[in-house]
């Protein structure tokens, strides 16, 4: 079987797709895409979350063919999609590094705090990312790209969440390295850095 | 608070003190930002052009004699490459194992527990590797099973390894013990006599899975030299290494490993899973093959927590002082060795908890069976122990009607305490006041799931299954403290290796640190960053990935590695400074005085004096020079604790954390919600206090899933296990997860680098007594058994 859908804003084309394939093994396996993660591959852990048509799902348990025509959003794809969404959700030139946010960012110059180039926010992570990393939410980092996902769809819907609802968003996401709380912290920081007026 | 530390250059300067993002600092994980797009390669991730896949063909029964294996129909399948059995081992070396080599790598003639690898397949795509793999036919001759102490040590009971040879076969009471050790101090019957109350309790610990998400996956790639590079997650390169090499018939440098992405541990990556089989497919095919797990595969795939009964006898004076302490502690180690011996040396020694009892009687064994293996977890032999001493600390206090804090108060141990195994506690041990703090926190309020709106259910037991509004729900408090060993113990050469280069690179000073340590998500990359911004003054560190290249890092276990392997890289760090500087003195020395006399430093890129005077830039120092070397580092040596008496020197250094669990229970349905689970640590010094906390935070949350839902059920008739899922074996949600909060302390360990003490496991140990302690609390029953299921709770 053929199935053309959309990942991460790109067309795309998947040949020979057995009937019993997940949209987990096809983004892994076929699309070169292995941010979503194969924990459990039922449907219990969440780490295989991505955006089918704006809503949460856990990959492994669509079938590919039942995206036929859909627009999948992945991890990889997690900066982007909330880049365009503060833009206004044109896709397109319209939401390039403006100049003054170009400026900001390289006069911060290459500082390696972590080893690897970043303590100042990385330029190219969606807000729930850099939260993430630093609330120190991320430990083995299986878990992380289901969370971000999830994490980053409540946000959308409700900026302002409390304690419970993130709680109850993020019930489907299992994580067994941190006990949650930096996680939690991970939410309310990008939910309280959201809510900040523009430029400050 | 405000901060009392001083700015700008103090009159002495201290190495580090000056350069940003050493230790003691929350700097971010260098692995963030991968982690968080999704582009870190974790194992299961690993592509190669051409590979197979491989899957491997497990046992349906738990102990039967493998009459015959049909392999015919699975490589007469299109797209598979090879089926391999026992048969078609190369070498003589057909097992492995961490301590005894009992464990085959494919079952040769019979299979002892359920889940036991017979056959590999490696075929061009999963699926097919699957089916072919299910087209392999095994015939059994089903033995009976061993599944008990009773069932294992009765007099005409089967041998799950017949004609042992191993080095505790000799000092064993019964084939089927794995290993024994028994601690005698002092006189029992005599301090039994000055007791006014004695306490009894007999309690069970259930079967804890590490869960890690990241399933057991790899890739093997053979190479032109006929060697193979394995690429793989696991706790230790160098020990899968030597286990490897022999069954393939390679030498160790014709193995090379790379450490890939690896998606948690907690000691279930101490022990081989797929690495001998994907090497040996590959080997044979001349293909790259990769094996990953699926959930099912990865609860037979790796070693559980044992699973304990412990028998405890305590006795105290009226006045409120523990006299004597009996135990014996039965650990199930299934088929296979693993680190039982070493649970069995951690159960016994630990035994007593972190209290000063003179006159102990103490024996823990380990069992062979044919339940499924059972090894490494975080705190193991600990964690069991702690469960049952808390909740005879609870028992003695009630009967003596003290407070439950207060008793254990009065009995803590301290720096200077004499061991149950001889050895005294030389560095501080803050027991009590770990209580106190844990004591001391603001209690949560009553009643927070109550508002204007009515019950927000998802703050009650049962939550969004909407089961109480609040009626029937009763609060609890509990509180428990426990004490860990750090390191590898009883005489192991527990060293670790690192190399660490400096250079100029672009004009800056760049350190290169390049250890073979595992990074399970704990964050040592972080730290061995930090450390050598320390020792180094530089602010970039690349932190070379980990592989055998280097030298053993030993384990990413015993909460070691930033002891450990964090000594070694401030060891290698301090030695490559001294280097720098003789080139440095060599180059400049006759520029300043002070190169010959001051005590010089390296601090933000330069060489420095103690009193802060700048005499060189690092860069102008090297040029284009580089100083590389690599170096074992070893902590103090322990001895081996004896046979008879269990007296020995045997651990490096103690762990130590308290909790206190606050739950609601419904006493109606036997629902438990956890409320609040505060902890409070010693660390002796935080390197990274961000991960510190996460560290703390996670492990507690692992003793709360074993204290309320966590157990993999093996059917006693069958030694089948039951629940292979997490749709059937439960791991705590963010729901059933409190907020926790940690205070830490920073009390030196002047043995230690930095004054550090290791804290990965300690957290998990005191977590699980403390929420049973909480639930009996609110509902007043017994409850000697963990997890604590809803038909404890409702006597139905």
């Amino acid at each position: 079987m053929r199935v053309n859908f959309t990942v991460n804003g790109r067309k795309q084309e998947a040949d020979d797709v057995w009937e019993g394939e997940s949209l987990l093994y096809v983004l892994r396996e076929r699309m070169g895409l292995p941010g979503s993660k194969n924990a459990c591959e039922q449907g219990e852990c969440g780490s295989c979350t991505v955006r089918l048509d704006g809503v949460p799902v856990c990959s492994c348990l669509v079938a590919a063919g039942q995206v036929e025509g859909r627009e999948v959003v992945t991890v990889e794809g997690l900066a982007d999609f909330a880049k365009n969404r503060s833009c206004g959700g044109h896709e397109g030139g319209a939401c390039g590094t403006s100049l003054q946010e170009a400026q900001g960012w390289s006069a911060k110059g290459t500082d390696s705090q972590t080893g690897e180039g970043g303590i100042s926010p990385h330029a190219t992570l969606a807000p729930i990312q850099q939260a993430f990393i630093d609330a120190g939410a991320v430990q083995c980092g299986f878990c992380t790209p289901g969370l971000l996902v999830a994490s980053d769809e409540l946000l959308e819907r409700n900026p302002n969440p409390s304690d419970a609802d993130i709680r109850e968003a993020l019930s489907g996401n299992l994580c067994r390295c941190t006990g949650y709380e930096k996680i939690m912290d991970a939410v309310r920081l990008a939910a309280a850095r959201q809510s900040e007026p523009e430029g400050v | 608070m405000a901060d009392t530390r001083t700015t700008g250059i103090p009159s002495k300067v201290t190495q580090g003190s000056q350069t940003k993002g050493g230790i003691g600092e929350s700097t971010l994980r260098p692995d963030g930002i991968l982690k968080v797009t999704g582009e870190f390669a974790y194992s299961s991730d690993m592509w190669h052009e051409d590979m197979l896949w491989g899957q491997i063909l497990r046992s349906t029964v738990a102990h039967a004699e493998i009459v015959s294996i049909d392999t015919s129909e699975a490589l007469a399948t299109s797209g598979v490459y090879a089926v391999l059995t026992y048969e078609d081992l190369p070498t003589e070396v057909k097992n492995y194992g961490l301590e005894i080599q009992d464990t085959p790598v494919l079952a040769h003639g019979k299979v002892r527990h359920h889940g036991e690898p017979v056959a590999l397949v490696a075929a061009d795509h999963p699926e097919t590797a699957r089916r072919a793999a299910a087209k392999i036919k095994v015939e059994y001759k089903e033995l009976p099973v061993i599944t008990d102490e009773a069932s294992a040590t009765a007099p005409d009971a089967v041998l799950v390894h017949e004609n042992r040879d191993d080095h505790h076969s000799g000092h064993v009471p019964h084939p089927n013990i794995v290993h024994r050790q028994p601690i005698i101090r002092g006189d029992v019957a005599k301090a039994r006599e000055r007791a006014d109350v004695i306490v009894e309790g007999e309690y069970t610990f259930g079967m804890q899975d590490q869960a890690f998400l990241g399933p057991e996956s790899g890739l093997a790639v053979p190479s032109e030299d006929g060697g193979v590079d394995l690429y793989v997650a696991t706790q230790w390169l160098h020990s899968d290494l030597k286990q490897i090499a022999p069954v393939l018939g390679l030498p160790e440098d014709k193995v090379r490993m790379t450490l890939s992405g690896v998606g948690g541990a907690f000691g279930g990556r101490e022990d081989l899973s797929m690495q001998i089989h994907a090497c040996l497919l590959a080997l044979r095919t001349g293909k790259p093959v990769k094996i990953v797990y699926n959930r099912f595969e990865s609860f037979f795939g790796h070693v559980h927590r044992h699973p304990a009964k412990l028998y405890y006898e305590h006795g105290a004076t009226k006045d409120g002082k523990l006299t004597h302490m009996k135990c014996k502690i039965v650990l199930d180690g299934g088929a296979y060795a693993s680190a039982s011996p070493a649970v069995v040396g951690n159960a016994s020694s630990l035994s007593v908890g972190p209290y000063v009892i003179d006159d102990v009687d103490i024996e823990a064994i380990a069992l062979y069976s044919n339940n499924p293996p059972c090894g490494a977890m975080r705190g193991f032999g600990a964690v069991q122990a702690c469960f049952a001493y808390e909740a005879q600390m609870d028992k003695l206090a009630d009967k003596l009607g003290m407070d439950r804090v207060e008793f254990r108060r009065l009995n803590a141990m301290e720096q200077g305490t004499i061991m149950p195994t001889g050895q005294p506690v030389d560095s501080p041990a803050p027991v009590a006041e770990l209580l106190r703090r844990i004591k001391a926190m603001p209690l949560p309020p009553e009643r927070q799931w109550e508002s204007s709106e009515g019950a927000d259910v998802r703050q009650l037991p049962g939550g969004l299954s909407n089961t109480t509004h609040g009626e029937g729900v009763v609060r609890g408090v509990g509180y428990a403290v426990g004490i860990k060993n750090v390191g590898f113990s009883e005489g192991f050469d527990d060293y670790s290796t690192a190399k660490v280069r400096m250079e100029v690179i672009a004009g800056e000073p760049v350190a290169t640190v390049h250890t073979a340590m595992a990074e399970v998500g704990q964050g040592g990359v972080t730290v061995h960053a930090q450390i050598a911004r320390t020792e180094l003054g530089v602010h970039q560190v690349t932190i070379h990935p980990a592989d055998t290249q280097v030298g053993s890092a030993g384990s990413t276990s015993a909460s070691r590695q930033t002891y450990v392997t964090g000594g070694a890289v401030k060891n290698a760090c301090e030695l490559v400074r001294e280097k720098v500087l003789e080139i440095g003195r060599r180059k400049m020395g006759t520029y300043h005085p002070a190169w010959a006399t001051a005590e010089l430093l390296l601090e933000g890129g330069k060489v420095v004096t103690d009193g802060g005077e700048v005499l060189a830039d690092i860069v102008d120092v090297l040029e284009d020079e580089v100083v590389e070397l690599e170096e074992e580092w070893r902590h103090r040596p322990t001895e081996a604790f004896d046979l008879t008496t269990g007296q020995g020197n045997g651990h490096v250094q103690y762990s130590f954390a308290a909790h206190r669990a606050v739950v609601e229970v419904d006493t109606e349905l036997g629902l438990v919600k956890v409320i609040e689970l505060a902890c409070a640590q010693d660390v002796g010094k935080a390197l990274n206090p961000l991960s510190v906390i996460g560290q703390i935070q996670g492990g507690t949350t692992q003793g709360l899933g074993v204290a309320v839902m966590e157990e993999i059920i093996v059917d006693p008739k069958t030694a089948k296990v039951r629940n292979p899922s997490f749709t059937d074996y439960l791991i705590p949600t963010i729901l059933d997860t409190p907020t926790i909060p940690v205070d830490v302390l920073e009390l030196a360990d002047q043995h230690a680098p930095y004054g550090l003490r290791g804290i990965g496991e300690a957290p998990t140990l005191s977590s699980t007594p403390a929420v049973l302690a909480a639930i009996r609390n609110a509902t007043g029953l017994e409850l000697n058994k963990t997890p604590v299921r809803p038909e404890h709770l409702t006597g139905s």
